[in-house]
């Protein structure tokens, strides 16, 4: 990790643990710390991190915006500080200005279409839109007669029918019907859904090595507390090999999505095979981790870990809510086989050895 | 917090993609003259001593090791291609691969200088096969039960035990092993062990072949009846193996063996499935593509961080455990989408002969150099649960 990575990363590190410690914020069911903890990311700029200055961001590169994804990962964040980092990128895609506030993208999914009226207006449905309930304004990607267009539009005009996913988070259904947007601009060229979805799954995939990362953390401190059969678990090798388990899963999440981040950071085009394996890779990957990593992580936690009170599953369920967001594992392997196979059976190691 | 795990995005520097481009038109050469069949996966049959020797001459043993034993001096990340890449092709590595990865940094360590001078060169130019002598009888992850006996005599040593499960010994020139020099203390069972370089092919060491389930006779049972080892051939401190055991062991732990072993079935299988895959077939190579990419991406992140001096003593270990598990289940897996290949597909009997002896070698993969329990018990402590 170069300095200003670290730098900014540690930022926002000091920032959730000032403002956003688990035990406190599980216990506030009013949800009172948001505001003050949003006003803080908001005063250090990183909710619009990948948002040049001229375009109302902080300028930070995406390397430092992919870091302060990791921890934000690591605390499981209940705000969405991802969503507006990844609106703002796509609007910096076709050189809209951010507005102040929360935002969040729509689609969220590869399935669902916004389409771009020949009046201008937007029509279209987007099912799984996280945080849509809490975002000012969304960045929306649509398809229409000449191509493929960005728009940034007011949540306030669309129809939003609100729940809440696995991790306890709003994961909306949003609704436009001939809405017209603030701006709307031609995306760059090359530039489609499969892009955004990717961005996407790269910007969750580091969630989920970030949740992971904590849940070993709390996983192994938890195990050198508890004490059954007259000794802490810890001892136990049944309970060790779990968590080394855990720390593989961990582990795994980690590089395939450091490793998607550093590819997508170094990409001169996103509309590459290599971006396409590492960052299709990574989603699944994570995924995969995130179902049994959690899993270990609960069966470690006996009872305490499966009760509201406890902490475990603000990380457990928010890294298993992440795996749907932006395509899931199964949708991503089925493309990512799809192009293995185009390629031929000879072209797999060459392109595998090419990362 | 516990320690952070760390794989850093470590890519391979350009200078190895021509380096790669070289091993693959050489392999390509080699296929071409018969040298070994890519697609038969059990090269261990293929003893290839005159591959072992091209391959010496191409400069690619002992390529990280100093010129004057016969090395390039050349980075671990150009090892790691050239390893991976042989990997791939099933190239008949038996011969140099021990020598090469693990025998020749030893002695680099711990041997005298005239004994370096006399054999990492022949190991460089491809002349000699290793084998190592760690298990016996009665003591297999448990290393340092050995009871195999070093007896100190005129200038060196009597061999007398048996080691067991040793790769390659039937035609190997030279075994590193461990024996016991003195018993064990209370405070420290490990104590007692010694490093030797033992020369092969000599009265007093019996070698008997052991048959695998795979049909092949690929390790075997070393018997040492009064065989005598002089006294420079001690390699390191006398009673003190275990505190040389470890710090190889990363390099060891971590490379493209120990994901790419069987490898092999998932080209069959794309290959068999061609190019317009159903849901089913393009779901499950997409999974296990993602897997072989994430396993080689932590791969060559520990390599890198080798190189840069780093210890990534438990992610080496985590590579190991998660890398041959994975290895292991990959032929059931594609067992699994085998079922769904059409009856036409022209490789079918070649995927069918492959994944029988995949799912037979598959055992063994989480088993050899340090088994997944000792591997999770290594990363435990990492964690700080022992």
């Amino acid at each position: 990790m170069a300095e200003s990575e670290n730098i900014v990363a540690e930022t926002a590190e000091k920032i959730f643990a000032d403002l956003a410690d688990a035990q406190t914020i599980n216990h506030d069911k009013q949800g009172a710390w948001k505001a003050p903890l949003w006003q803080a990311l908001t005063e250090a700029g990183l909710p619009l991190s990948w948002v040049p200055d001229d375009l109302g961001g902080s300028g930070a590169s995406l390397a430092e915006g992919f870091s302060v994804l990791n921890v934000a990962g690591r605390h499981a964040i209940a705000v969405p500080l991802a969503e507006t980092m990844l609106a703002g990128w796509l609007l910096t895609q076709a050189k809209i200005a951010s507005p102040e506030g929360e935002m969040t993208v729509l689609p969220a999914s590869p399935k669902d279409r916004v389409t771009l009226n020949a009046d201008g207006s937007l029509t279209g449905r987007a099912r799984g839109v996280p945080f849509a309930k809490d975002a000012k304004h969304f960045a929306v990607l649509a398809s229409g007669n000449d191509g493929v267009s960005i728009a940034l539009v007011d949540a306030a005009k669309c129809r939003i029918e609100s729940s809440t996913g696995l991790g306890g988070d709003h994961n909306d259904t949003v609704t436009l019907d001939k809405v017209q947007a603030v701006t709307t601009k031609p995306a760059p060229k090359g530039f489609d859904q499969t892009t955004l979805m990717l961005m996407g799954g790269v910007v969750r995939s580091l969630q989920i090595a970030g949740a992971l990362e904590a849940m070993l953390d709390i996983s192994v401190r938890y195990s050198n507390e508890r004490v059954a059969f007259e000794k802490k678990i810890s001892k136990f090798q049944a309970v060790q090999h779990n968590l080394a388990r855990l720390a593989g899963e961990n582990a795994a999440a980690l590089a395939a999505a450091t490793s998607a981040a550093d590819t997508i950071v170094n990409a001169k085009s996103l509309d590459t095979d290599a971006v396409f394996l590492e960052a299709a890779s990574a989603k699944i990957r994570c995924s995969e981790a995130a179902e049994k990593g959690s899993g270990i992580a609960h069966q470690v936690h006996g009872a305490i870990g499966f009760t509201i009170e406890h902490i475990l599953h603000r990380y457990s369920l928010r890294a298993l809510a992440w795996r749907d967001d932006f395509g899931s594992e199964s949708y991503w392997a089925v493309e990512l086989g799809k192009l293995v196979a185009d390629l031929g059976a000879d072209e797999l190691w060459p392109l595998v050895a090419s990362r | 917090m516990t320690a952070a795990l760390r794989f850093d995005p470590i890519r391979l520097p350009e200078k190895c993609e021509q380096l790669r481009k070289e091993v693959r038109a050489f392999l390509a050469e080699e296929i071409a003259a018969g040298t070994f069949d890519p697609h038969a996966p059990n090269r261990e049959d293929n003893d290839a001593p005159e591959f072992s020797r091209r391959v010496g001459a191409k400069g690619w043993l002992g390529m990280t090791w100093p010129k004057k034993y016969g090395g390039q001096e050349r980075s671990f990340l150009e090892r790691y291609v050239v390893t991976e890449e042989m990997r791939v092709a099933n190239a008949p590595t038996r011969r140099f691969f021990v020598a090469d990865r693990q025998s020749g940094p030893v002695l680099l360590k711990y041997a005298p200088e005239h004994i370096k001078m006399d054999i990492l060169p022949r190991i460089c130019r491809g002349e000699v096969c290793f084998a190592i002598g760690m298990s016996e009888p009665n003591s297999g992850s448990d290393l340092f039960a050995a009871k195999t006996r070093a007896t100190k005599t005129d200038g060196g040593y009597l061999i007398n035990g048996t080691k067991i499960w040793t790769s390659s010994a039937h035609i190997a020139d030279y075994m590193i092993a461990i024996f016991r020099t003195s018993p064990p203390t209370k405070e420290n069972r490990r104590h007692g062990l010694t490093q030797f370089l033992v020369k092969m092919k000599q009265p007093g060491i019996q070698v008997n072949p052991i048959g695998q389930i795979t049909g092949q006779f690929e390790f075997n049972e070393v018997v040492f009846t009064d065989y005598f080892v002089p006294e420079d051939h001690v390699l390191g401190e006398v009673d003190g193996a275990w505190k040389q055991a470890t710090s190889e062991l990363a390099y060891e732990r971590s490379g493209p063996e120990r994901f790419l072993e069987t490898y092999y079935v998932l080209t069959e299988l794309v290959r068999a499935v061609g190019k317009n895959p159903d849901t089913r077939s393009a779901e499950g190579i997409g999974r296990l593509v993602a897997q072989v990419h994430t396993m080689r991406r932590m791969s060559v992140s520990v390599a890198g961080m080798l190189q840069a001096g780093k210890e990534p003593v438990v992610e080496a270990s985590i590579v190991k455990d998660i890398g041959t598990v994975w290895e292991q289940q990959l032929p059931h897996r594609v067992r699994d989408l085998a079922a769904f290949v059409e009856e036409t597909a022209t490789n079918r009997e070649t995927l069918e002969k492959q994944l029988d002896f995949a799912i037979k070698t598959a055992p063994k993969l989480t088993i050899q150099g340090g088994t997944t329990e000792v591997l999770r018990g290594i990363i435990a402590r990492g964690l700080g649960l022992r």
